[in-house]
C-alpha cells in the first residue's frame, strides 16, 4: 500500500533536548560480554551513519513531485483534516511544536507535511527534526530531501537562523510510543530544550495538536524497562522498546520495521503563534512557558477528542 | 486533471463580469476556495497576481497565480506561478433576452509525479468538478439576487419620486 511507504518516508520522531554527547562509553559498565561488544559495534555504525545537518539537501522539486503520493495517503488513508494553517506566520522563522503519535510510522507528520507544503508552497523552507535512528536507517535517505534533519540543538538553531519553519516533537520517542489508553494525552516527558531554543533565537512558537495518529495500531507499552535492560538508551539514545499489536506483524516489538497503520482519521489543529517575550516578559521562566504550552495543547486535544465519536473511524 | 462547469444567469454579461473579475468577491461564491487575495497593490487586469488556495481532499492546493488573459466582459484566464500547475478560465457569453452563459474551467496537475500523480488527478477530478458546479450555482444566485434587489431599489425610489 502506498500509504505505508509515505508514512515511512515522513517518519520523524525527534526531540532536541538531549545535550549529552552520544558516545558509547556509558555502556562500558555492562561488562565486556560478547553481546555488549556487538551492541557497541552497531551503535558506532549508527553514529557514523547519522548525517550531518545540511540544510541544502532539502529539494523543493523532489517534494513537489511527491505531493500527489502524500495527498493520496493523507486524503484517502487518513482522511486528514488540517485546521488553522493561517495561524502560522506567512514568513520568517517559526518553531512549530507538535504532539507525537502513531509509533514509528508517525502518520500525523505525513498529513501535516503535505498540508504545510501545499499551503505555503514548496518554496518555503520547512524542516523537521527526526530521531537519529530514523535518519540512519537504510532506505530512508530520501527523508533528507524532504527537509528532515537529525534532532540536535545545533541543527535546530541552524534551521531557524536560516529563516526556516521548523517542526519539532519534543516528546520524541517517549511520546510516540505511549500506550493506547494515553492516546489523548500530551506528554513531552518534561523536555524543555525547544523553549530555550525559541527564546535564544527569538522565534514564535506555533503549537500543532493532532489526534487520530495513535489509533493506527494498539500500542501496549513503551517498554522502558526492557530498553534499559538492553542498554538501548545509552547506545542509541533510545529510551523505549515499544510493544504493540500492529498489522501485519501481530505482536510488534520495537517497531523498527514500521507497520501498516490502520486508516484512522487524523485531525490537526494549528494554534495561534505565541510570542514568548511578549507574553511571558523579557526574562521568561522556562517552566512557566512549558506548563502553559502543555495546558494549551492538552485543552485543544481534549476538544478534538470530544469531537470524535469512535476510534479509527473518527 | 481538468474540470468544467457552466450555468445560465438571468443578468447582462457586464453584471456577471463585474462579479467574476473582482478578486474581493471570489471568496463569497467560489466553492472550496479558502484564500484569494491580491499579491501587491496593482489594479485588477492583465498581469495581476493573486494568492489562492482550493480545498481538495486533505490539503489546500494552489499558490501564486497570474492573470494572462483579460478581455472584458468575455474572457478571464490565469495560470500558476507557484504551487501545483494550474490554468483556469472564466468564459462569459451573451445570450438572448439579457441572459448570460458563464463557464469556469480548471486544469491542474503536477508534472513529473508519475503514476501517483495520475492516480491523484483521477481521484481529485470529481472533487474539483463538484467545487466548480457549486461555484457557478452560487455565482448565479449571487448575481440574480443582487440584480433583483437593485431593480427593487430602483422601483422604490421611482415610487418615492412620484409621491414627493
Amino acid at each position: 500500500m502506498a500509504a505505508r511507504g509515505v508514512a515511512g518516508m515522513a517518519d520523524t520522531n525527534g526531540h532536541i533536548d538531549s545535550d549529552e554527547p552520544h558516545t558509547d562509553d556509558g555502556a562500558s559498565g555492562s561488562g565486556p560480554s560478547l553481546v555488549g561488544r556487538a551492541m557497541r559495534g552497531v551503535a558506532r555504525q549508527v553514529q557514523s551513519r547519522i548525517p550531518r545537518a545540511d540544510l541544502d539537501e532539502r529539494d523543493p522539486d523532489f517534494i513537489r513531485e511527491r505531493l500527489p503520493l502524500m495527498w493520496l495517503a493523507a486524503s484517502l488513508w487518513y482522511r486528514g483534516e488540517v485546521r488553522g494553517l493561517g495561524n502560522i506566520p506567512d514568513d520568517g522563522p517559526v518553531l512549530m511544536v507538535g504532539n507525537h503519535s502513531g509509533g514509528n510510522m508517525t502518520p500525523d507528520t505525513v498529513v501535516f507535511t503535505l498540508a504545510f507544503n501545499t499551503y505555503f508552497g514548496v518554496e518555503r523552507a520547512f524542516y523537521q527534526l527526526a530521531h537519529n535512528l530514523v535518519l540512519s536507517m537504510p532506505g530512508l535517505g530520501s527523508l533528507r530531501r524532504f527537509g528532515t534533519v537529525a534532532a540536535s540543538p545545533a541543527n535546530a538553531r541552524k534551521a531557524l537562523q536560516a529563516g526556516a519553519a521548523l517542526l519539532v516533537y519534543p516528546g520524541g520517542d517517549y511520546e510516540v510510543h505511549r500506550p493506547f489508553w494515553a492516546r489523548n494525552r500530551v506528554d513531552f516527558d518534561g523536555r524543555k530544550g525547544f523553549i530555550r531554543l525559541a527564546l535564544q533565537e527569538n522565534v514564535p512558537i506555533v503549537p500543532v495538536v493532532s489526534i487520530g495518529g495513535h489509533e493506527t495500531a494498539l500500542f501496549l507499552t513503551r517498554g522502558e524497562g526492557l530498553a534499559r535492560l538492553l542498554a538501548l538508551d545509552r547506545l542509541f539514545r533510545l529510551k523505549v522498546l515499544p510493544i504493540s499489536l500492529a498489522l501485519p506483524w501481530g505482536l510488534n516489538v520495537g517497531d523498527m520495521l514500521g507497520h501498516l497503520p490502520l486508516p484512522a482519521k487524523i485531525t490537526i489543529e494549528t494554534l495561534p503563534p505565541i510570542d514568548l517575550k511578549a507574553e511571558f516578559g523579557p526574562d521568561p521562566d522556562v517552566d512557566e512557558i512549558y506548563d502553559h504550552l502543555i495546558r494549551l495543547m492538552q485543552d485543544t486535544l481534549d476538544a478534538l477528542a470530544d469531537e470524535r465519536r469512535l476510534p479509527v473511524i473518527g | 486533471m481538468r474540470a468544467t462547469a457552466a450555468a445560465t444567469i438571468s443578468a447582462p454579461i457586464e453584471t456577471v463580469w463585474d462579479v467574476v473579475s473582482d478578486p474581493e468577491r471570489a471568496l463569497s461564491f467560489m466553492s472550496g476556495v479558502t484564500r484569494w487575495e491580491s499579491d501587491g497593490d496593482g489594479p485588477a487586469g492583465l498581469g495581476a497576481r493573486y494568492r489562492m488556495l482550493l480545498r481538495v481532499g486533505s490539503a489546500e492546493v494552489g499558490g501564486l497565480i497570474e492573470v494572462v488573459e483579460w478581455n472584458p466582459p468575455k474572457e478571464l484566464a490565469w495560470t500558476s506561478i507557484t504551487g501545483v500547475d494550474q490554468r483556469g478560465r472564466w468564459r462569459l457569453r451573451s445570450l438572448a433576452a439579457g441572459r448570460t452563459q458563464a463557464e469556469i474551467r480548471l486544469a491542474a496537475g503536477v508534472p513529473g509525479s508519475g503514476v501517483t500523480g495520475w492516480i491523484a488527478e483521477r481521484i481529485a477530478q470529481p472533487i474539483v468538478s463538484s467545487h466548480l458546479r457549486t461555484t457557478v450555482a452560487q455565482l448565479r444566485r449571487l448575481v440574480e439576487n443582487e440584480r433583483m434587489r437593485t431593480q427593487a431599489a430602483a422601483r422604490r425610489s421611482a415610487r418615492g419620486a412620484h409621491a414627493g
